[in-house]
């Protein structure tokens, strides 16, 4: 019953944060910033929700399961974002300032 | 626990809705490959709650599968325009 009740709160705070990264994406001014809602939204976002349906996993190997896609999604996430602000530097798109 | 599952993909789904409209204005091509990524991540999370909701654990590896293919498109997008120009002329 407990583990029903954090698994639900930590689902919902996941969409919290994947609504909080697409608001982001619409709002804020420049491709630095945008970026930087997107990434709150990939390893944030989908590992509340991951976390949450972990604990309401069948078997301890789709816990696994679950858990090594968002190992891999942490990975991509950081490498390329990486690579998309360097290529929208090199493109010599300025960050945005007040 | 399955309303809810289900309540939340539909949220996500709403989501990477709103979303389209980042890929509709742009200005910059960068800035839709953004959007498209966020809809890879909202697209894994969607799946691995549908595949609660419905008890069917193959949507887990399709979820995996998405996961890899998001980043795989966003380093081709990186790379694209980084090639040296002779390496198209042929």
């Amino acid at each position: 019953m407990l583990i029903d009740i954090v698994a639900g709160l930590l689902i919902l705070s996941g969409a919290l944060f994947f609504a909080a990264g697409t608001l982001g994406l619409l709002r804020f001014p420049d491709v630095y910033t945008r970026l930087h809602a997107l990434t709150k939204a990939d390893n944030l976002g989908l590992g509340m929700v991951v976390l949450g349906l972990m604990l309401q996993a069948e078997s301890l190997a789709a816990a696994g399961k679950l858990l090594l896609i968002w190992i891999l999604v942490l990975l991509a996430g950081a490498s390329v974002a990486q690579l998309i602000a360097r290529r929208a530097y090199q493109k010599g798109i300025k960050p945005w300032k007040s | 626990m399955q309303t809810l599952y289900f309540a939340v993909a539909l949220f996500l789904l709403l989501n990477l809705s709103i979303g389209m409209w980042r890929i509709f204005r742009g200005p910059t091509d960068i800035d839709r490959m953004l959007a498209s990524q966020l809809f890879g991540t909202t697209a894994v999370a969607i799946l691995l709650l549908l595949a609660a909701f419905t008890e069917a654990s193959a949507l887990r590896d399709i979820a995996l599968v998405f996961a890899l293919l998001a980043a795989v498109t966003a380093v081709a997008f990186v790379r694209r325009d980084t090639q040296p120009k002779q390496n198209h002329a042929d």
